[in-house]
């Protein structure tokens, strides 16, 4: 990995990938120190994501350093026309650090390329959300001690689910066992097939949300299908309460198995399967932090 | 005597570059990627010629110009299979093919309208991941393009 910015998950190697665990894992263990004293890090949202902005802010914080930025575009000059290339130039003046979300796919990787201050991807459109991976990745290799060899079940919404898209690429490294289990609208899209093809991935797709398949897993990886992605409702209206983990449905499942989710849940997700231990999504938010602190130390080169 | 008559339609060359063996339907795109309206040298364009191989065809005679292999292989995307005759006093010295390169900047359009390559004034740039079948990843926003889908700037 180029040290300097952290846009793709698809830029990192196995070797970043484990370094990122060892560092945030040594993050959870003290997550207060000082090693950002002196520096300025700006969050530029020029799209709204309130959980993903107070997760950086927090790690820079907790890291003693300062947060400048805004957290809508609509209050910055890029409502009033100034280009994307201006806006990073004009930071790159201020801040040691550029922690970036927008709407537009490729932003955070051409943001980086026109300035020396390294970036960090914080969500581009619909193309990365890479500390986001790295915070599921965390989960995983905290929960199993490891990363190698699991089988990882993935529910719901695997045609536009970012978080899916980008775990597959991270996890390809550890020899994963994936199931993916979607309505024929919303599966896996075909170049992340010929992407598992290629890395020799085992990989098997079920329609169905059964039990046979959770007892088989180790994480099961749930995701939010969304209304507004269906072009024919009356197929929502088929499958809404289709993919919908119930604490019914754990009874049988491996003791090391373990639930996440990217968040925010609406409904797929049962509340009685809260207090089930096998419930580590809340856990896993909170894990967000340390997994930032481990990309902010990583690109800044410090601690 | 029909072959002479035939050649007579084109100039004949002292010192360039003949392509030869481009499709008809691509010659104005390889002369505007080849930038040969800024050229202050005789350019001979050749258009619908008839041809064994390809039935039509077209023929860019240039003089005075002598491609670079980067500016040549600007047109591979859409003429894979043009032969470049270098002449120089008449004659043939060289022939030339083009190639497919590792990256392609500012020559394609990628099709990703939430591309900040098409909100930004800016270049784009794509990695051909496949050369075989001519597929291409956009710089920015990753998306994979395949040959079918390619669309010039």
């Amino acid at each position: 990995m180029n040290k300097n910015f952290f846009v793709s998950v698809a830029d990192l190697s196995k070797d970043d990938i484990l370094r990122l665990m060892r560092k945030a894992e040594s993050f959870e263990k003290e997550p207060n120190r000082n090693i950002l004293a002196g520096k300025v890090c700006a969050t530029l949202f020029f799209e709204p994501s309130t959980r993903t902005r107070l997760s950086f802010e927090t790690a820079v914080n907790r890291l003693g350093g300062k947060v400048i930025g805004f957290s809508d575009a609509a209050t910055t000059s890029s409502s009033k026309g100034e280009t994307l290339k201006d806006t990073i130039k004009m930071v790159s003046n201020y801040a040691d650090l550029i922690i970036m979300r927008h709407h537009l796919e490729g932003a955070a990787r051409y943001a980086a390329e026109i300035t020396d201050v390294p970036i960090i991807n914080a969500g581009d459109g619909a193309n990365q959300h890479p500390s986001q991976t790295m915070l599921d990745l965390y989960s995983v290799y905290k929960t199993q001690g490891r990363l190698e060899n699991l089988v990882i079940t993935m529910v719901g919404d695997l045609k536009y689910g970012r978080t899916v898209h980008s775990l597959i690429v991270g996890m390809s490294h550890f020899k994963p066992h994936f199931k993916f289990i979607a309505p024929e609208e919303l599966r896996l899209p075909d170049i992340y097939r010929q992407f598992m093809d290629e890395h020799n991935l085992p990989y098997e797709e079920y329609v169905d949300f059964s039990e046979e398949v959770i007892n088989q897993s180790d994480i099961l990886y749930m995701t939010r299908v969304q209304r507004e992605r269906f072009t024919d409702l009356m197929e929502y209206e088929k499958v809404k309460n289709v993919y919908i983990l119930k604490n019914c449905m754990l009874a049988e499942s491996k003791p090391n198995l373990r639930i996440l989710h990217p968040l925010p849940r609406v409904n797929e997700i049962a509340y009685d399967v809260d207090d089930n231990p096998k419930a580590y999504y809340f856990e896993q938010a909170k894990n967000g932090v340390y997994a930032r602190q481990a990309i902010i130390s990583d690109v800044l080169g410090v601690g | 005597m029909e072959n002479n008559k035939r050649e007579l339609q084109i100039a004949a060359l002292e010192n360039g570059t003949v392509i030869d063996h481009i499709p008809s339907e691509q010659l104005f795109k390889v002369v505007s990627l080849l930038g040969v309206e800024n050229l202050k040298t005789p350019v001979t364009i050749g258009y619908n010629l008839d041809s064994k191989k390809m039935g039509k065809k077209g023929i860019l005679k240039i003089a005075g110009k002598f491609f670079e292999q980067d500016e040549i292989n600007r047109i591979s995307l859409i003429a894979p299979s043009v032969k470049l005759n270098i002449i120089r006093d008449y004659e043939v010295v060289e022939k030339k093919l083009v190639h497919l390169p590792d990256e392609i900047s500012g020559i394609v359009k990628c099709n990703n309208p939430k591309c900040i390559t098409n909100n930004e004034p800016m270049r784009t740039r794509f990695q051909v991941i496949d050369k075989e079948n001519v597929t291409l990843r956009c710089e920015y926003c990753e998306l994979k393009i395949k040959k079918e889908d390619i669309l010039l700037l």
